[in-house]
């Protein structure tokens, strides 16, 4: 029960400082304007992808959140499948300051 | 040469892609090799590439979400990364961070404070990189005197040895961080990441470039630690910062795919570099990125001085900058091949032996 408490009240936690983490990732107050993407120069999937921003933001975002770590999972799988075909350990090194 | 180039579809403006790659690779080396999301180095190469401001914050945090998340995920097959250090100083870094964001903005309707803010960064890149030299100076000696008591120094021995002074607090609760193999007070992680991210708060920063340091030399943790660590909070803030600067209508996704593709592949440079480069290899690398940093921020400063030479000192610290990618991520590069290199043959003759 004691380890459930610990849970929720670390998740509450870290749900409330989550706005905060965006400055400290480097980020900074952002000024309130709307842009709106002009997609008449755009096709195919350039084309929906614009319209997706200009129509919603929220699913925009969704998408945007669920393909960055996809692409990044993906192409760091791929690169390790090549170091290892390669030979190069990838599981372990030496802890050596010098 | 028109299929260099890409219109991006919501900023409107025709890139030059492979140039977003070279510096997706060039800043996801250098990520994964020092632990920092590299936000000082993504801008002025963006801004070359002709890439509008207004993304340019949201689309170089995409990307460096990406990357840190590949690069944590292999220093944590390492044992490159103290998650429950990451935890605890996650709190710190975030409250700390919001106290020096509002500082700024309570010093801010006092008057311009940006000049006092970049004179306050220099100083701490100056104590930074003399922190880092100095330690390797230090080392040095000490090799030098066991080596002449006939001696040799342990591979985990380090020069100085301030966090020995700071692990004498005993407030508890006292922690256990197995990775780090460090024993302490929770409360010296804890004021270590307030006081890093109330300096990156006021600073506008977003830290990686103060908390590596600090990981090592007040806290202790070895170098390649301190590098995964960093970076798992790299990920964790930079992910949710992805989330709102997209919501707000600031990501340019197609531009960061573009340099994920990039950083992806540099991230596993970087951080498979760590291998074969030793923690000191590693700090002295970075000292030197801190300086080039510093110039580059003393090349801000100038302009407000010297008028006149604001355009000469902008586009000496944007050449400085990428300058500086361009080698660290060479040097690394290099670095890795020849480790890789060295293992494979190890290995095989290691084989050849077995079957002779």
């Amino acid at each position: 029960m004691r380890k459930i408490w610990k849970k929720v009240i670390g998740l509450g936690a870290f749900l409330a400082m989550l706005p905060q983490m965006v400055l400290a990732a480097g980020g900074g107050p952002v000024a309130p304007m709307v842009i709106v993407a002009d997609t008449r120069k755009l096709e195919g999937i350039m084309k929906w992808w614009g319209d997706l921003y200009n129509n919603s933001y929220v699913e925009f975002t969704v998408l945007t959140v669920v393909l960055i770590p996809l692409i990044g999972v993906v192409f760091g799988v791929l690169a390790d499948l090549i170091m290892t075909h390669i030979g190069i350990d990838l599981k372990s090194r030496e802890l050596a300051e010098h | 040469m028109e299929w260099l180039y890409i219109l991006m579809p919501i900023a409107g403006v025709k890139i030059f892609w492979p140039g977003l790659i070279i510096l997706g690779i060039g800043v996801g080396i250098i990520g994964g090799f020092f632990g920092m999301g590299g936000a000082w180095m993504v801008t002025p190469g963006l801004n070359i590439l002709g890439f509008p401001m207004a993304f340019a914050i949201g689309t170089d945090i995409a990307h460096m979400a990406g990357k840190s998340l590949i690069s944590t995920m292999r220093h944590g097959k390492f044992g490159n990364v103290d998650y429950k250090l990451g935890m605890i100083m996650l709190v710190g870094t975030v409250v700390g961070f919001e106290v020096g964001a509002q500082m700024i903005m309570w010093l801010e309707r006092l008057g311009s404070v940006e000049k006092v803010v970049r004179v306050m960064y220099l100083i701490l890149l100056s104590l930074i990189a003399w922190m880092v030299f100095h330690d390797v100076a230090v080392k040095k000696r000490k090799e030098r005197e066991l080596a002449a008591a006939g001696l040799e120094a342990d591979k985990l021995a380090t020069g100085v040895e301030w966090h020995k002074t700071f692990h004498k607090i005993k407030i508890p609760p006292m922690v256990h961080l197995h990775a780090a193999g460090i024993y302490c007070s929770a409360w010296l992680p804890i004021l270590v990441s307030f006081a890093t991210g109330w300096l990156a708060g006021i600073l506008g920063i977003g830290g990686g470039l103060i908390r590596m340091p600090s990981l090592i030399y007040i806290l202790g943790c070895p170098t390649h630690v301190a590098v995964g660590t960093d970076l798992f909070e790299v990920m964790i803030s930079g992910l949710y910062g992805a989330a709102t600067y997209t919501y707000k209508g600031r990501t340019e996704l197609v531009a960061a795919i573009i340099m994920l593709i990039g950083a992806s592949v540099g991230a596993q440079v970087g951080t498979v570099a760590t291998k074969y480069i030793k923690g000191y290899g590693i700090r002295i690398v970075f000292g030197l990125a801190v300086i080039g940093c510093g110039i580059s921020v003393a090349l801000k400063i100038v302009p407000t001085y010297v008028p006149s030479i604001k355009t000469i000192c902008d586009n000496t610290s944007t050449a400085l900058i990428l300058s500086l990618v361009a080698a660290m991520s060479v040097y690394i590069f290099v670095k890795m091949v020849q480790g890789a290199k060295q293992e494979v043959a190890a290995k095989k003759a290691a084989l050849a032996k077995q079957a002779g």
